[in-house]
């Protein structure tokens, strides 16, 4: 089996996979990080979101060995020192969370547009929230939280 | 007010784990020495199972097993019930046949689970799964409830594939009625199969203990303690005492995780059988494939009027799809919790209705998010908004008109519910006033220059929640109560557990209890705790479902603070040296009556467990348990306004406003309310404009079994809402609630086909209201122009 070696949320990690290994399975069953969820098996839903090398990507998407030498970040290495991410905080703010389960990915998913867009309308926010499901909120609070965030409203 | 009262919009207290990756759901929990559990899956709608060779299989790397439902009959393992038992038109009982976890003889439906792999990865029982042989000898299948009785024969026990016939109502009270109408409207409609999709996919881990003998399921259940009464007393014969389940963090569950499924059950069998912990979490294949669906129905309605458009008379005629076999509660969602709702906001004085429930070869049908009552809301709204175009009335107006009044109430309906609180006209009026209805026309003229069809459509809806009365449901046939229990812990220091039996997954329990009982107790919630989900942990319960946890599940917890609080007063009494009469309880302190001699509620609990000074004839703790049963049904309601937007040329439409008036009662936590509007419409609007759970008519295969095929409602198919609140609150529980889980979901589908249908010009279409379809339809009517 071949040996990856990546970096996880600022930390080097290696491990032996098989090949067919997804980044998804190799982040939740191999390192325990459970936050990152899988939804769905055609790379619809993006409860798997998270960055390698800073851009968002659905882990059901790429294979492990992909991500060899890669930079990783998942929800669990969102927050710094016991802070909350802005967008984390914005969340909660604006209720942008119910059930929980595809709450990592559009974090990730959503800090990932503001890297992008530092100021997105609210069309653009739904736009580029094509790629992950919620089938709880309706989006009304997940759009709400994310405008906030932009504004710099996130930890109010 | 202190901070976290009711009626405030507390932040969620549940949000931190979820935001930093900490949830715990039943997938990302793993038992030392755990085999992966994959099913073999019926490719077929219908067929006969003449043989299965594993020895491929078996001797695939990784694989320990492989089990099939003749193994299962070895072990004496059960059918999985029906747990409401419908009486038909005849007297009869209706046809609940068998439903094994893993099919013995033949195979119902495409996803029926005909073997079970287990290997020591799941990748590894995956590649086992596919080396599973399987003779199928093929029989004609039917998937449309409408051919169903004329359909080859899916069970021996249930000829013309009819589970019953079943009437509710006087058929010759209501063709008197008929026969003295001015107008009659007529509808044929179908209400379309949806398939859940919460966003957790279901998973079970079993582990079976051999020194006791005993066993812990983790199932994604709603309700865990109705699962574990389910595999205990009927399926597995397993004692409650020796059967544990937890049903931890559960991402979503909309109905479809109430029941009682075959791979949690396959998975609590073959723990003991093979002696180690036993996973399986379902693809979302599987769960397209595999779990409950919601709606199908086919109905004709009729509803007969008098020259002012009062409502004279409803008929309605519906054909239901069960699916291929009864799941725990499908028999009463097309009957109890449909057609007791066809009076709706309505004074109409004959309701009469026929269903007619039948076997298709498709996944088994049962509740999903209002269950039956979106079903009744979308045939009235519809015929109600057809009947005022007919009649040239406006459908404000003809609503009012026939609006059962404020000073009704209690209203008894001609549907055996009675109604005991609701203004229905002042919801509507609300609605009218946001969106600004008077200004409608100026709207669809100043569209039209833009070339855009702009229509309106209105749905008044009601529901029945807070399921529910134990005595009247079992009347009607179900097999259990549905009362909620509830336990109030005081711990030495001061802090609270509170165990419920509702189960949260999505709708911020330990948020809102948290607020209850801060504000009955006077505690800080900082110093409350929710439980829930453990049948390990919390008294005997019944779950979540029916928009019911707070309405009868927070009326538990209300009951439960009631007897710390007479508790409370005797220890008070005891320590301040009063009689308990003159001990009054306010804002956390116990304070002899007309005087400043108080204690605190810590300083009452410490004592409690402390008691070095402590009344004679009283137990030491203070920690009591309450069961709520509720007096009746609760019944929320509102009016929904929205208005579309239609491109002629490509069919799109654009939701462009939504207003949403509800009456859920008085609200504990407003953010928490208003999230459960959005999400409703949400999926009131995937029904309407986007889903659909289609078979093939000719092969029984699933075509929309993926999110590639089946298309959910994404952010950019939405709009932002717009959210307003009138009140009667509940006459019959302690917090004058409601429920509102279900609202946007029964109020949204008439909403979007009544503007749609507005914007067109068309009496009629049929959901989803695909862009295709809108298409065809307006270059139809321009055609005609």
């Amino acid at each position: 089996m071949p040996e990856v070696t990546m970096t996880v949320n600022g930390q080097q990690v290696s491990r032996e996979v098989e090949g067919r290994t997804l980044l998804v399975q190799f982040l939740r069953e191999h390192l325990n990080l459970t936050g990152t969820h899988v939804g769905c098996d055609t790379s619809q839903c993006g409860a798997c979101v998270v960055h390698v090398d800073g851009k968002s990507v659905k882990a059901c998407t790429m294979l492990a060995v992909q991500a060899e030498g890669g930079d990783v970040t998942t929800i669990e290495g969102l927050a710094s020192g016991g802070e909350l991410h802005p967008m984390q905080a914005a969340f909660h703010e604006h209720h942008g969370l119910q059930c929980g389960f595809c709450t990592p990915g559009m974090v990730m998913s959503a800090v990932d547009l503001l890297q992008k867009n530092a100021n997105p309308s609210e069309q653009e926010i739904r736009d580029w929230l094509e790629g992950n499901i919620c089938r709880c909120t309706g989006y009304h609070n997940i759009v709400n939280a994310i405008q906030h965030a932009a504004s710099g409203g996130g930890a109010s | 007010m202190p901070d976290g009262s009711v009626g405030q919009a507390v932040k969620r207290r549940e949000d931190h784990r979820f935001l930093t990756g900490k949830g715990r759901y039943v997938d990302d929990i793993h038992r030392t020495g755990e085999l992966a559990a994959v099913f073999v899956r019926s490719p077929h709608a219908h067929a006969k199972v003449s043989a299965i060779n594993a020895d491929a299989a078996r001797k695939s790397p990784g694989v320990v097993a492989v089990l099939t439902g003749a193994d299962m009959a070895e072990d004496n393992y059960g059918s999985i019930p029906c747990g409401w038992t419908v009486t038909d038109r005849h007297g009869e009982p209706h046809k609940a046949p068998p439903h094994f976890p893993m099919v013995r003889d033949k195979v119902r439906y495409v996803g029926d689970h005909v073997a079970v792999v287990l290997a020591e990865t799941a990748a590894q029982a995956k590649d086992g799964a596919e080396l599973v042989e399987v003779d199928y000898e093929e029989l004609d299948a039917n998937v449309e409830p409408a051919k169903a009785m004329q359909a080859p024969l899916l069970h021996e026990e249930a000829p013309d594939n009819l589970c019953y016939d079943w009437v509710l109502g006087d058929e010759a009270e209501a063709d008197a009625a008929f026969a003295n109408a001015h107008h009659v409207t007529k509808l044929d409609l179908v209400n379309n199969r949806l398939i859940p999709n919460a966003m957790e996919p279901r998973a079970a881990i079993a582990e079976w203990d051999s020194g006791t003998d005993s066993y812990t399921l983790w199932s994604t259940s709603q309700n865990p303690h109705v699962l574990r009464l389910i595999l205990s007393a009927f399926i597995t014969g397993i004692p409650e005492t020796k059967l544990r389940i937890i049903a931890p963090d559960v991402g979503g569950g909309f109905g479809s995780k109430i029941y009682c499924y075959a791979e949690e059950t396959v998975c609590l069998w073959a723990t003991k059988r093979i002696g180690r912990p036993v996973r399986w979490t379902a693809d979302r294949n599987e769960a397209f494939l595999a779990d409950a669906h919601g709606r199908d129905h086919v109905t004709h309605v009729e509803m007969a009027m008098d020259a002012e458009g009062h409502f004279l008379g409803l008929k309605v005629d519906t054909t239901a799809n069960m699916g291929a076999y009864l799941s725990n509660f499908a028999s009463c969602i097309p009957t109890y919790l449909y057609a007791t709702l066809l009076a709706g906001q309505y004074r109409t004085p004959v309701v009469y209705c026929n269903v007619r429930a039948v076997f298709t070869n498709t996944a088994p049908v049962d509740a999903y998010r209002g269950a039956g009552r979106p079903e009744a809301t979308y045939l009235l709204e519809r015929t109600v908004e057809i009947a005022a175009r007919e009649m040239g009335l406006d459908p404000a107006e003809l609503r009012r008109r026939n609006f059962i009044q404020p000073d009704q109430f209690p209203y008894q309906t001609p549907v055996a519910l009675t109604y005991d609180i609701g203004d229905y006209e002042a919801s509507l009026n609300e609605a009218t006033q946001m969106i600004d209805y008077a200004g409608f026309g100026r709207r669809k003229e100043e569209a039209k220059l833009r070339g855009k069809l702009r229509g309106i459509g209105f749905s008044s809806y009601i529901e029945a929640c807070g399921i529910a009365p134990s005595a009247v449901v079992g009347s009607l046939g179900a097999g259990v109560g549905l009362w909620e229990s509830a336990q109030v812990r005081f711990n030495a220091t001061g802090t609270v557990s509170v165990l419920t039996g509702s189960h949260a997954h999505g709708q911020g329990h330990e948020t809102t209890f948290s607020q209850v009982v801060a504000d009955t107790l006077g505690v800080p919630i900082e110093s409350i705790e929710i439980v829930h989900g453990d049948t390990g942990q919390i008294p005997m319960a019944m779950g979540t479902y029916g928009s019911r946890s707070l309405a009868v599940g927070g009326s538990a917890i209300m009951r439960a603070c009631g007897k710390i609080i007479e508790k409370g007063k005797k220890i008070a009494a005891h320590l301040l040296e009063a009689s308990v009469e003159d001990i009054e309880f306010k804002d956390g302190n116990f304070t002899v009556t007309g005087t400043d001699k108080s204690l605190s509620m810590g300083e009452v609990a410490f004592t409690a467990y402390v008691p070095h000074n402590y009344p004679a004839d009283l137990e030491p703790g203070l920690d009591e348990t309450a069961f709520y049963d509720p007096l009746n049904f609760t019944y929320p309601a509102g009016t929904h306004i929205c208005e579309v937007e239609i491109d002629p040329e490509t069919g799109v439409t654009e939701i462009v406003d939504w207003v949403a008036v509800d009456d859920f009662g008085k609200v504990i936590n407003p953010l928490i309310v208003e999230g459960q509007v959005h999400g409703g419409i949400a999926q009131g609007v995937g029904q309407a404009m986007l889903e659909h759970g289609i078979y093939d008519t000719e092969s029984g295969q699933l075509v929309t079994g993926s999110y590639m095929d089946y298309c959910m409602p994404r952010a950019d198919d939405l709009p932002s809402f717009r959210v307003g609140m009138t009140e009667t609150a509940c006459t019959h529980n302690p917090l004058g609630v409601k429920g509102c889980g279900e609202a946007g979901a029964i109020a949204a589908p008439p909403a979007l086909i009544n503007a749609i249908t507005d914007a067109l010009g068309v009496k009629h279409m049929e959901m989803p209201a695909t862009p295709e379809k809108v298409w065809r339809l307006a270059q139809s009517a321009a055609a005609a122009e």
